[in-house]
């Protein structure tokens, strides 16, 4: 390790949010958050119960460079031209938890920085927002989805918590599990393509819990299977698929809160940067697709606000620790901090926030969107959201 | 087990030349805490199959450690010493094992909110070991050369953006015998300044015919090797109770007799094969395991010249693709090889830079069969472009 990057995470997080400030100050005409008021109207005039949310964790981790700083902005034009522009940007999320993408992602939908095995079929330890979400407000099963990419995270909808767990959780749809079973029987070379935790990629962990079994994509949304094989036979990734089934469900049964997690970028761990180049712009035109999809349907358009955010970032090229983009092992400033963009109603639009806030403080911000309180979460709600 | 307990005869599974090393130093290791004592130790037991300059290296460490006073190894130390570790790991059988408890130490770092703290912990000790034991100078100033872009055949992109701002960049250099001119000036090299593994030459591809003194590594001579290491990852995974840890640490316990590897230089075949049971993505893609292989080269053996050439990788399948179930063999995927080697010929040169000598070092990118190279050295102006004509003799004339 090299002392010329010894300085402190605080300013290292600091400098990586002021050039994403200034980037998107000049490149996507922001304006600082800090010379505005808070936003008086966020979400006035909406009925808490016709509220819905939609997160996507930007998946697999990205870093500033391949991104929003100036050499990166070409792999992400959906974001920078379409979104950015109508979105509140927080500049600097730090992830202070494991950087593995199924326990981060854990910690995301907790409010809690989850200890739980990375590799290992788990359920968080706290309560999930969606388990929050379903007691409170006492809603149904069908309100509260997750849509997933690999076996791994089939234990995400809810925790083993004893004051909520089992029977409250979201429904969790592994669309890749779901090819799996569609194309069981035929010779295929796809297995490497299921068990696609990039980290470890010959392992796919034994499922359980409240998956989405084969037999309900016909009763509840509405997709023989042979449909669904037709389908993705069409699509160039697990991504297009989880965004394609995320559409459908939206369309069939319009959860209040539906959690996609994109995982095509994480290819960087086989180390080919073309690929993790592919991924991102890949991530970037599904979430301007998935944008578009609340504006057109019909019980989205209008009461929705969106959510991007990545569960981490990636090793930097400076820390001799790391190999640059193919890890997120150093726990470096870089692989730590992220960013956040929220859209929708009441949202302010074309505003950045660059105060340092932590990837635990979107489940209370979701909380109070929504109006039911997480309790054992962390993190304090959105101040700049509500 | 505590350090202060360690007895040299606790060490008879080593290989006899790092048995001597831990034994005339286990007084040093004796005051060394337990969050810091495997990380060496790991080092230790590797010391029969390491390179000259990292045997080096390890050897001026231990003999530091070893001048330290009382007082001084406590500041040095300290914050390895508030490192809190569980019964788990101070049960770990850490001396026979050391790599396996790093990677156990690893873990619970992360999950107790301890990485930060080590990290920094590590960072100052790595300052003060670079203060108190600078590294030696390099014998001769080095030579890096990457050669990228092998079988495109046109490509409109901008290359080597990230390098540019660091030297000069050529738009019409004459590509006739390119590769043989690079291989000539690194075979110059090796005889000017000749050292054991001081020259290599690193292939993802097939490697062409070179001067016998260099050092060579190529994707194509360790394809059985990589046949094997699967068919063994394959059979391993199915074996019950199997994770993803317990599959890194049997991979890592490989040797090059267990795929039926060997050259007859036990140090080299070691390294080898530790490109492929070590590196990730190194097993399907060939520009990872260039890229690896360049950098572990570069930071273990620390080369005076170093030559890498990329290959095609194998194209990374879409999913329609997949699902439909061709049986077409894999094809190659030149265009995205480029883009893998553009950006891994910036890490080779970032990898470079931080070896001692970094003021007098050079380094050279050149689009195989193209007229595009940048080089950059001590006299090379940044940021430059030129468009005169010029070959690759006289770009590394230049550079010399």
């Amino acid at each position: 390790m090299s002392s010329q990057f010894s300085a402190t995470h605080q300013e290292l997080a600091s400098q990586l949010a002021w050039s994403r400030r200034e980037f998107l100050r000049t490149g996507a005409a922001m304006a600082l958050g800090s010379t505005l008021l808070q936003n008086p109207v966020a979400l006035a005039g909406i009925s808490t119960k016709k509220r819905k949310i939609v997160v996507i964790t930007f998946g697999g981790g990205a870093r500033d460079q391949e991104t929003f700083a100036p050499e990166g902005q070409e792999n992400i034009p959906h974001l920078m031209r379409e979104l950015i522009p109508q979105s509140t940007f927080f500049t600097q999320v730090v992830n202070r938890g494991i950087l593995g993408h199924y326990v981060a992602t854990a910690s995301l939908a907790t409010g809690v920085y989850e200890t739980i095995n990375n590799f290992a079929s788990l359920p968080p330890e706290h309560p999930t927002v969606f388990e929050y979400f379903r007691k409170d407000l006492k809603r149904p099963s069908t309100d509260a989805w997750v849509v997933a990419p690999s076996n791994g995270f089939n234990r995400i909808g809810e925790s083993n918590n004893r004051a909520y767990g089992p029977g409250l959780g979201a429904s969790v749809i592994l669309p890749k599990h779901l090819l799996t079973a569609a194309m069981s029987g035929r010779a295929t070379d796809y297995e490497h393509l299921l068990r696609d935790n990039y980290e470890t990629p010959l392992f796919a962990p034994d499922l359980g819990g409240n998956e989405f079994q084969l037999r309900q994509l016909e009763m509840m949304l509405k997709l023989s299977v042979d449909d669904f094989k037709a389908h993705a036979l069409t699509l160039s990734s697990p991504d297009e698929l989880s965004v394609y089934i995320a559409r459908r469900l939206m369309r069939q049964l319009a959860p209040s809160l539906l959690w996609i997690t994109m995982h095509d970028i994480d290819i960087a761990h086989a180390g080919a940067y073309s690929l993790y180049i592919d991924g991102i712009r890949r991530t970037d035109r599904l979430c301007a697709e998935m944008w578009k999809a609340i504006q057109s349907e019909p019980e989205y358009a209008g009461n929705t606000t969106l959510f991007i955010l990545p569960d981490f970032g990636r090793d930097s090229d400076d820390d001799s620790g790391g190999n640059g983009f193919q890890h997120h092992r150093t726990g470096d400033a870089l692989s730590r901090t992220t960013w956040m963009m929220a859209l929708g109603p009441g949202i302010r639009e074309g505003v950045v926030y660059d105060r340092p806030m932590e990837s635990t403080d979107l489940v209370p911000t979701l909380g109070s969107v929504l109006g039911f309180s997480p309790s054992l979460a962390q993190g304090k709600p959105i101040a700049e959201l509500l | 087990m505590s350090p202060r307990d360690l007895k040299p005869e606790q060490f008879s599974g080593y290989p006899p030349e790092a048995r001597k090393l831990v034994t005339n130093y286990i007084a040093a290791l004796h005051r060394l805490p337990l969050s810091f004592l495997p990380s060496l130790l790991r080092e230790c037991i590797e010391y029969d199959y390491k390179f000259p300059v990292e045997r080096k290296a390890l050897e001026r460490e231990l003999a530091n450690l070893n001048s330290l006073s009382a007082e001084q190894l406590q500041q040095w130390l300290k914050d390895f010493a508030e490192i809190h570790l569980s019964a788990a790991l101070d049960n770990f059988d850490w001396i026979n094992a050391p790599a396996q408890f790093v990677e156990q130490l690893s873990s619970y770092l992360w999950t107790t909110h301890q990485l930060d703290a080590f990290r920094a912990a590590a960072i100052a000790y790595a300052d003060r070991l670079h203060a108190a034991v600078p590294p030696e100078p390099p014998s001769a100033p080095r030579l890096g050369i990457t050669v990228v872009g092998q079988g495109v055949t046109s490509y409109d992109e901008p290359l080597f953006r990230k390098l540019r701002a660091h030297g000069a960049y050529y738009s019409q250099v004459n590509p006739e015998n390119g590769l043989r001119v690079l291989l000539e000036a690194v075979a110059v090299r090796a005889k000017a300044y000749p050292a054991p593994y001081a020259h290599w030459y690193v292939d993802g591809g097939k490697q062409a015919e070179c001067d016998a003194a260099l050092t060579t590594v190529s994707y194509a001579a360790l394809e059985p090797a990589r046949t094997a290491l699967l068919g063994k990852m394959h059979a391993e995974i199915d074996r019950p109770g199997m994770g993803p840890e317990a599959l890194r640490t049997r991979l890592a316990q490989l040797r090059p007799a267990d795929l039926a590897f060997s050259s007859g230089d036990e140090v080299l075949d070691r390294f080898r094969i530790k490109m492929l049971t070590e590196g990730s993505g190194t097993q399907i893609f060939s520009t990872t395991f260039a890229q690896w292989t360049a950098r572990e080269a570069l930071r273990r053996a620390q080369p005076l010249t170093l030559l890498v050439r990329f290959a095609p990788r194998q194209r990374q399948k879409p999913m329609n693709e997949l699902l439909a179930a061709t049986l077409e063999p894999a094809e190659l995927d030149p265009v995205g090889s480029l883009v893998d080697a553009d950006m891994a010929a910036y890490y080779n040169w970032l990898n470079q830079q931080r070896l001692p000598g970094t003021n007098q070092s050079s380094f050279l990118v050149w689009f195989e069969g193209h007229a595009q190279a940048l080089v950059i050295g001590p006299a090379t102006p940044r940021a430059t472009s030129s468009a005169s004509a010029t070959d690759l003799s006289q770009l590394l004339s230049a550079l010399a």
